[in-house]
């Protein structure tokens, strides 16, 4: 079996500072990798590198294309990569309002991607939209609502639906839950976990919530002042963690 | 003729706009930046169109300038004038004498041959500018043919009114490449755009952009395949004057008690068959 993302010495600078450094990794088809670490460790460089979204300085990150096997994103080309990120990737934004277009109508919003891949039957579209907007919960007489009428949580389904209404393979995730309170998190977690193992997704999760990573990944990765100080299966990780700033991440987790 | 050089424009000026010219007929819908140049009349009066006529323009030439398809309204006259002025070209108002038309908002009724010109005024060049605030993104979008938003569009048009509500300014695409904005002409002569014998030329003279059409090239107005393009105008009326029901119509308000007409918005359309019914008559 070929590995659908392959990271091999991937380091980002910003200026002398390191953003994220020597990160290697292999993430195989199905498989979800959970990133933790506290704010400034570089999880969200690390994300927006292997999204393609930020170019790093070393590095290669090998990507199991659909047509042309395992291709380095950091090297194709930029038309090539955003042909990646509207068909084979998906990228869920911790904020929901920088993942969709807020002045489009929800309908829009999940047709966005259809249409930017070539979609050009209106009815088609619609009904696949409004297919997308009841597996994550959205009431579908919703569909010609802006964006702006949702509650929080509506947004963040709103933006998954989005991203996954292409058939992505591989899901990149920022915070996802992040401003969102428990009990909405719970829920969206639960449907997270649904399309995740229905659909058969790979996705890598950053987060600081090692909640979100006990429910969703199968591998953690933990990172601190731009490394990676710890990896492998998330339970080990979590039940037994051997580096020092590991046992500090999981000891301060309150207890209710 | 006057102290001025021939079409008003230095000749390192005019080379200049040529050369831009020459790479929009090159890149069939692709906006190539120029300098524009500060002309005698305010911004979003044509700058654009006239700086790409004086540049096509060649002493044989003979002109003509329509406004809204009319021959007579201020900036057509004054643009005529103008040429006059400084170019000392012949000007008509029938379009089959002209070998160079400059327009704004609209494409003559009458059709265009090989070896005319048609200039048009362009005051937004940029299609997704309203979709995209920024100037870098669309670039690349144009770049990486990334047009998905242009369908979102249109999309949320039929969600919302239950048609592709856009009527003038209507989107195409051109060469299967390019989307293009055809200026804002109603969408009933989006089809005149499509394989005209003519050479379009658009030039924006705020936004310093030139664009192009050679001629027989190949234009689609973007649509969905449910929802297909039509070239409408008001709805089952006919011209008040000739009679005419192929052209497309203007609405004008006759009196303060609801009275109304409909008239054809190509005044030399019109003018040349009410003289063709009058001597028929004879």
């Amino acid at each position: 079996m070929t590995p659908l993302l392959q990271v091999e010495s991937l380091s980002k600078f910003y200026g002398n500072h390191l953003g994220c450094g020597e990160v290697n990794f292999t993430l195989w088809p199905g498989e979800v990798m959970g990133i933790v670490g506290e704010s400034g460790s570089g999880k969200s460089t690390l994300l927006n590198c292997l999204a393609g979204h930020m170019a790093p300085d070393t590095g290669r990150v090998i990507f199991d294309t659909r047509t042309n096997g395992p291709r380095d994103t950091v090297t194709m080309t930029e038309s090539e990569r955003r042909w990646l990120a509207r068909t084979d990737w998906a990228f869920v934004h911790q904020n929901p309002r920088d993942g969709l277009r807020m002045n489009v109508s929800a309908g829009g919003n999940v047709g966005d991607r259809l249409m930017a891949v070539g979609a050009r039957h209106y009815g088609d579209i619609r009904r696949q939209a409004q297919d997308w907007l009841g597996r994550v919960e959205i009431d579908q007489a919703r569909i010609d609502d802006r964006p702006r009428a949702f509650s929080g949580g509506m947004q963040q389904r709103l933006q998954i639906a989005r991203n996954l209404v292409t058939g992505p393979r591989l899901v990149f995730m920022d915070e996802p839950t992040g401003g969102l309170d428990v009990s909405v998190q719970a829920r969206l977690l639960d449907l997270l976990r649904g399309l995740v193992r229905r659909l058969g997704l790979s996705a890598v999760v950053v987060t600081h919530d090692l909640a979100v990573v006990r429910l969703l990944a199968d591998r953690v990765m933990v990172m601190k002042d731009g490394r990676v100080v710890e990896q492998g299966l998330t339970d080990q990780v979590l039940d037994d963690p051997q580096h020092a700033y590991t046992q500090l991440l999981v000891s301060s987790v309150l207890q209710v | 003729m006057t102290d001025y050089n021939f079409a008003y424009l230095d000749e390192a000026t005019k080379r200049m706009l040529r050369r831009a010219i020459l790479k929009a007929v090159a890149i069939p819908g692709y906006q190539v930046p120029f300098s524009s140049r500060e002309m005698p009349m305010p911004y979003g009066w044509g700058t654009g169109g006239v700086q790409v006529t004086a540049a096509c323009l060649v002493p044989e030439d003979t002109l003509k300038v329509i406004d809204q398809g009319a021959d007579d309204t201020t900036n057509a006259v004054s643009i005529r004038k103008f040429f006059a002025r400084v170019a000392g070209v012949e000007t008509t108002e029938a379009t089959a004498r002209a070998s160079v038309i400059q327009t704004r908002h609209r494409i003559p009724e009458t059709p265009l041959t090989e070896g005319q010109i048609l200039v048009f005024q362009v005051p937004i060049p940029e299609p997704l500018r309203f979709l995209e605030p920024r100037e870098t993104e669309t670039r690349t979008m144009h770049a990486l043919e990334d047009y998905g938003l242009m369908h979102v569009r249109l999309y949320e048009d039929i969600a919302k009114h239950g048609e592709i509500a856009r009527a003038y300014a209507y989107p195409v695409r051109v060469e299967g490449r390019y989307i293009m904005d055809p200026s804002p002409i109603p969408k009933f002569d989006n089809p005149k755009l499509d394989n005209s014998p003519a050479l379009q030329l658009f030039g924006a003279g705020r936004e310093c952009r030139i664009y192009a059409l050679p001629p027989y090239t190949r234009v689609e107005s973007l649509d969905f395949e449910d929802y297909p393009f039509t070239a409408s105008k008001a709805a089952g009326q006919v011209c008040a004057i000739c009679g005419a029901e192929d052209s497309y119509l203007d609405e004008v308000i006759t009196d303060d008690a609801g009275g109304r007409m409909f008239v054809c918005s190509d005044t030399d359309y019109c003018a040349t068959r009410v003289a063709a019914q009058a001597e028929d008559a004879a």
